[in-house]
């Protein structure tokens, strides 16, 4: 019996990078070398921001995060509001409509109480707002030095809507690629409160809850004519749609005059040499739909508040599959490409 | 090498050794530090790299920059795309 | 109005001419817009070796990382830097590691981080092209002027007119008309064109950093090439003049000299770098933390410097896309994403079929 060999190994590293944790392609390979195949099963093998489970008939989304932003305060949010948020979210995009959160914090030893406070008002508002409850939690102290401060987890499940399953792998040729508004609102947000920009006033993250813009999108399309959806976070929107375009095996071309990005996001973008493109945004949603639906559920999008900005920003094609590419101002083409780490601000 | 933009000067005072300048580009505002380019005012525009501003260029040509960057976001009509 | 400058180089192009710019920002221009692709097959775009980071020889990024694993230094460098890959390790690792290392915008947030914490050595990596220079040597002057015993500089500067020459003068030289980098020549000025449009009889257009700026660019230098003018003509006229910014030279003269430097990827230049003069010795990082000789290999796959030079294009190399991305580059052009060959991969990884 011949033993069979392991070809190289795709870059085994030793140690942990913060390019793990930007989701790009580092936190895919971290997926795929050692949780997937530690936990190995169907369900978590489908790599959508949220699980589809049943128990006793009863059809859920459960999904978690884990929130580490720096400055814990910022205009717009604070991390609070970002974890109720997020996780909400991640269940809304799932096809579900978020009921419970939990909500676990990891706290720094000498962490001011009056901030704690603050950010405890912070989710109770934010999931008052979005008419969910936290129902259980857990708290840990860590020693000074040990930690940022405060760390978040929180984790969700919700019921799905009948017969609506999404998913990044059902996006077919000739489907409508709908972005719900201004790109890298939050993660210019973040970086400008830490490289000492002063923004204009009408900048601020625009972390929300968005599963009432969805409830909005199934009204206006139906259940099937959605294929799937995900919010842009880490990564920005270049990595989701890359994803997308990856698990659906398809191309995906969008379209450089549609999108929407706020010139005070835009100036801080060319002063950092950073591209829109690859900035977080907390409170976005990318959709894929099927073509004959996609302007009526842009046009439902925009009477919602959150989606005045509403757009179809591109489609899935069957060319260059797994590649996403960008139609310039100039009508020439760029792929838009998986980054490796985070996008870090440069000189040249 | 060498991103550098162009903003326009709002203030400028003397802090320590040196000039520094809040400089606005398009929506944001930055300290810039005016050392290099001594003659600039308030209202003047300057291109900056890494901080610094590295030149004082003429009101016209910087307002064409933007009006191109503008027209980037444009739909261009008529002239038809090349196969 | 981009469309209206390609058109014009299509009627007056009558022959096919090979351009080199050689600024990472205006190769990352053309990648990104596709330039080259609204522009007349006859014109073939070069790209020289015009990215600081990638031309910073393996020997600085190595005393880099010695440095910046030393326990208590605070390590500021520029964000390209991060991901450079030295003989072993880049900084990032390091970071991971344990080593202080922190991203500044300006040089002056390395200064700051000297002055807030005066019991700590901040040590700034100092790369760039003229451009960059005058900034990374008012650090240095500032902190002469604060009496700051804790800061000092890496310095790694490479200057764009030695390197021209040595492409130019290479025997596999097919370059026929340059495009001049517009933010050196805010700072240096046109002088040192004039003598190589003349010493080379090559036409010279000083180029911007705008799609439109290097579609303009391209017109004068075809218009010069089809009229046989060879001469340093200024696209960039809202910033560039001919002598340059004196404040910004004059500091470079106080705080910098000129010196021989390795270019990754290229070899030795002589008199392309700059060091920190010895007046300035108590700052200077390479002396302090004299880490000595260190000798490097790159990967034998890497054409690097065929790429660099303009004979070669990223996608001739047979490593390129495969063996060498850019989170496992071979060689220098696809460590900085301003690099042509990661240019190149982020944008151009195969040609996309014609739209539909």
């Amino acid at each position: 019996m011949i033993p069979l060999v392991c070809p190289a190994p795709i870059a085994t590293r030793d140690t942990v990078l913060l390019g793990h944790g930007s989701g790009g392609k580092l936190s895919a390979e971290l997926l795929r070398e050692v949780f997937l195949p530690a936990f190995a099963n169907p369900v978590l093998a489908k790599l959508e921001d949220q699980a589809s489970i049943e128990i006793g008939g009863v059809r859920l989304a459960f999904t978690t995060d884990s929130f580490v932003v720096k400055p814990l305060f910022f205009r717009g949010g604070d991390i609070g509001s970002l974890a109720v948020h997020g996780t909400i979210n991640d269940l809304a995009v799932g096809g579900a409509r978020p009921e419970f959160l939990s909500a676990a914090f990891i706290l720094e030893e000498g962490f001011p109480m009056a901030d704690l406070r603050r950010i405890a008002g912070s989710m109770a508002q934010a999931a008052a707002t979005s008419g969910v409850t936290i129902v259980t939690g857990d708290t840990k102290v860590v020693e000074r030095g040990s930690g940022d401060g405060v760390y978040i987890n929180t984790a969700g499940i919700g019921r799905l809507r009948d017969g609506v399953r999404l998913s990044a792998s059902q996006a077919r040729p000739g489907d409508a690629v709908i972005v719900s508004g201004s790109l890298g609102d939050h993660g210019i947000t973040i970086l400008s409160e830490r490289e000492g920009l002063e923004l204009e006033s009408e900048v601020a993250s625009d972390s929300a809850a968005l599963h009432t813009l969805v409830d909005a999108m199934f009204a206006a399309a139906g259940a099937d004519a959605i294929r799937c959806m995900r919010d842009p976070t880490r990564g920005g929107l270049a990595s989701t749609l890359n994803e997308i375009a990856g698990q659906s095996a398809v191309g995906i071309e969008i379209d450089e005059r549609a999108m929407v990005i706020h010139d005070a996001v835009r100036g801080a973008c060319e002063l950092l040499g950073l591209d829109p493109l690859y900035v977080a945004n907390e409170g976005k949603l990318a959709a894929v739909v099927a073509r004959e639906s996609a302007d009526a559920v842009v046009e439902a999008m925009r009477r919602h508040p959150l989606g005045g900005d509403a757009a179809i920003a591109g489609r899935v094609t069957a060319s260059h599959p797994g590649m996403v590419t960008m139609r310039t101002a100039f009508g020439t083409t760029r792929i838009v490409d998986m980054l490796a780490g985070d996008q870090l601000p440069r000189i040249c | 090498m060498c991103l550098a933009v162009p903003g326009k000067i709002l203030e400028s005072q003397d802090i320590g050794y040196n000039r520094i300048a809040k400089v606005q580009f398009g929506g944001v505002t930055r300290q810039v530090v005016l050392d290099f380019v001594p003659e600039a005012e308030v209202g003047d525009y300057v291109v900056v790299h890494v901080g610094f501003a590295i030149s004082k260029i003429d009101e016209a040509e910087a307002r064409r920059t933007y009006e191109l960057l503008e027209e980037m976001g444009v739909v261009l009509e008529a002239e038809g795309d090349q196969p | 109005m981009a469309r209206g400058i390609a058109q014009a180089v299509r009627a007056a192009v009558t022959r096919p001419w090979v351009l080199m710019e050689i600024c990472g920002g205006q190769t990352h221009t053309i990648m990104r817009y596709g330039l080259d692709e609204m522009l007349p097959p006859q014109i073939e775009l070069v790209h020289g070796p015009g990215c600081p980071v990638c031309v910073a020889p393996l020997e600085i990024i190595d005393k880099a990382l010695a440095i910046a694993a030393r326990p208590g230094v605070i390590f500021v460098s520029y964000g390209d830097m991060l991901r450079v890959p030295g003989s072993h390790s880049d900084l990032f690792r390091v970071k991971a590691a344990g080593g202080d290392v922190r991203i500044a915008y300006s040089p002056m947030d390395a200064v700051k981080l000297a002055r807030e914490n005066p019991s700590r050595p901040v040590v700034f990596f100092g790369i760039g092209f003229e451009t960059t220079a005058p900034a990374n040597a008012m650090s240095v002057w500032q902190a002469k002027r604060e009496g700051l015993r804790n800061f000092s500089l890496l310095a790694a500067h490479v200057l764009v007119p030695p390197a021209m020459r040595a492409i130019l003068a290479s025997s596999a030289n097919r370059v026929q008309g340059l495009i001049a980098p517009g933010h050196v020549c805010t700072v240096m000025g046109t002088r040192e064109y004039e003598d190589l449009s003349r010493d080379f009889h090559l036409p010279i257009v000083i180029g911007g950093f705008e799609p439109v700026d290097l579609l303009e660019a391209v017109r004068m230098l075809v218009a010069q090439l089809e009229e046989g003018r060879a001469e340093v003509e200024n696209q960039y006229v809202r910033s560039v003049t001919r002598e340059g910014n004196q404040p910004a030279q004059r500091i470079l003269e106080q705080v910098f000299e000129v010196c021989d430097q390795k270019w990754r990827g290229i070899g030795p230049i002589p008199m392309s770098g700059y060091r920190l003069r010895p007046e300035f010795a108590e700052y200077d990082a390479d002396l302090i933390y004299g880490t000595g000789e260190i000798t490097t290999e790159e990967p034998r796959e890497c054409i690097s410097a065929l790429v660099l030079q303009g004979l070669k294009k990223p996608v001739d190399c047979t490593a390129f896309g495969a063996r060498c991305t850019p989170e496992s580059p071979l060689g220098a052009p696809m460590v900085s994403s301003e690099g042509v060959c990661a240019a190149y991969y982020a944008y151009r990884r195969r040609v996309p079929e014609a739209a539909a």
